[in-house]
């Protein structure tokens, strides 16, 4: 009986680690192109399942924050909601890709980059990010602009305490944010689906209101990489897509940012975005909308407010504005 | 000459083609029931009895043309089930629009189906299914003679208009639409090269 010692295995037959840690990888990717060609619908793409993501509390950091007066007391969507459908679209169009995909997204070392018409020009790592301002949960409402709702306990901190810090010049009018761009990771990138870098802007007035939260966590844990971990805005009263995701530059600017819907579709998707149930998008209504994990068969959906129900803090912020036409 | 079933197989292969057009809204059914469709069920039910509406509806279109190329004319005894599947498809569609998406609020329905051009067309392509759905029986088919040809050319017409519709109500991402657009426009392209020539007749 012959039995091989470790030296007969030449140092050229070995897989490279790297390579023998991404075998998995490479299977879903063939499986994935072999399906590429058929017309099977998205949810479908059974072969196309990715291992580990987060789909349930008690697996990531804990990020615990304190009650915030700025809290709704609406019920919580599920947390499997919540990190289940998601619009990421660098991980894929489907709501259902960024669960699937977006556990390969680097979320460290990762810094912010602040820059543009600011004292205060640096890249701030995300460690003291953390440690910037004290956490807070906010339980806000969040209304896509595709006719569904969610409420989440997020956990972060207003975005004023970082503008304040960084000292905006006199100059500055807008803020600019963009996600991350991580080709090898965001599987989203290889379709020109949208302009890519993801760019999104408020007023400044906008980015200073408490109600602005920079975002670092959910339902007490760091934020799963579908919902823009590690850090992201979320602006309660306009539609969920100015609520940008893994910020990795924040640009002060005197005028108006290009936005990427916007540009996508400037007469469908305006600057502000403001959740306006009489200002209808221009190929469906946004009257009223259905609440994720609540609304079901058996009931109807129910009505959209103004500034999705924030009203009374923000309308102040749009006073003497043509709603319809700034929308 | 093409391989023909006998009426035996044929009532076979009928029964397995059944079985698998039932699979889909099965799947939707069992989704509904343990919970299991996501976290917007009912967006996941508008979106799969839409979706395999225009499958069906292109399988249906795709009888003709393969069966004049690969002369296998066993496949029209299909036609009539598949084209009815498209149909069984459409009306879990319309219905789902009517009850869970306006709750049956007929006010808001009309301003839908005015207002929005997705909509507009989608109903057009559902109110232009019934007529074929209800002449699709034997006794109908003789008593139309002639006429039941003719009419039954709208399924050129609803296929482009379901492709319309998905083209017009997707956000960004028009992949999908696409496909079916360009099987529609091959399969419809297929019988312009058959179609008789005018004035040579």
């Amino acid at each position: 009986m012959l039995i091989r010692t470790p030296s007969d295995i030449l140092p050229s037959e070995i897989t490279p680690q790297a390579l023998y840690l991404r075998r998995r990888e490479f299977l879903r990717q063939a499986a994935a192109l072999g399906l590429a060609g058929t017309m099977l619908p998205a949810s479908g793409s059974v072969f196309a399942q990715t291992a580990a993501p987060v789909t349930e509390p008690g697996k990531l950091a804990k990020l615990p924050g304190k009650p915030s007066p700025l809290s709704t007391t609406d019920k919580a969507t599920p947390y499997k909601d919540v990190v289940t459908y998601n619009n990421y679209y660098e991980f894929g169009t489907d709501k259902a890709q960024p669960a699937q995909y977006a556990h390969k997204l680097k979320t460290r070392p990762w810094s912010v980059m602040v820059d543009g018409e600011v004292k205060n020009k640096k890249p701030i790592d995300i460690e003291d990010l953390l440690k910037l301002a004290p956490m807070e949960e906010r339980i806000y409402r969040m209304r896509c602009v595709e006719g569904w709702s969610m409420v989440i306990p997020w956990v972060g901190y207003s975005m004023s305490e970082l503008i304040k810090r960084v000292e905006p010049t006199a100059k500055a009018k807008y803020v600019a944010f963009a996600t991350a761009t991580q080709p090898e990771t965001m599987i989203g990138l290889r379709l020109p689906v949208l302009e890519w870098p993801y760019v999104e802007g408020l007023r400044m007035d906008e980015a200073m209101h408490p109600l602005t939260l920079l975002g670092f966590g959910l339902y007490g844990e760091v934020l799963p990489n579908q919902n823009g971990a590690p850090v992201r805005l979320v602006v309660p009263w306009k539609y969920g897509f100015k609520s940008i995701k893994s910020i990795v530059r924040i640009t002060f600017m005197e005028s108006m940012p290009k936005t990427s819907w916007n540009v996508a579709a400037s007469h469908e998707y305006g600057f502000y975005s403001n959740v306006n149930p009489a200002v209808d998008h221009p190929r469906w209504s946004q009257a009223s909308e259905r609440r994720i994990g609540e609304d079901g068969f058996f009931q109807p959906k129910r009505k959209t407010l103004l500034f999705n129900g924030y009203a009374d803090q923000v309308a102040g912020l749009y006073s003497g504005m043509d709603l319809k036409k700034f929308f | 000459m093409a391989w023909q079933p006998r009426p035996g197989p044929l009532g076979w292969i009928k029964a397995g083609v059944f079985a698998a057009c039932l699979v889909p809204m099965a799947r939707l059914f069992h989704g509904a029931f343990t919970n299991s469709l996501g976290a917007n069920p009912i967006e996941a039910i508008t979106r799969s009895t839409g979706w395999w509406t225009l499958f069906l509806l292109a399988v249906t279109l795709a009888v003709t043309p393969v069966r004049k190329f690969t002369g296998a004319n066993w496949l029209l005894r299909l036609r009539r089930m598949l084209g009815l599947f498209a149909f069984f498809y459409a009306l879990a569609h319309f219905i789902t629009f009517i009850w869970f998406d306006h709750w049956f609020d007929m006010g808001e329905i009309f301003k839908d189906v005015i207002k929005r051009p997705f909509v507009t067309v989608g109903f057009a392509a559902f109110v232009l299914l019934v007529p074929l759905a209800v002449t699709s029986n034997t006794a109908m088919v003789r008593k139309l003679g002639r006429n039941w040809q003719r009419l039954h050319r709208i399924a050129y017409a609803i296929a482009v208009l379901g492709v319309l519709h998905f083209w017009w109500l997707v956000k960004r991402d028009l992949t999908e639409p696409a496909l079916f657009a360009v099987v529609v426009v091959v399969l419809l392209g297929m019988r312009l090269r058959h179609a008789p020539i005018p004035g040579r007749a």
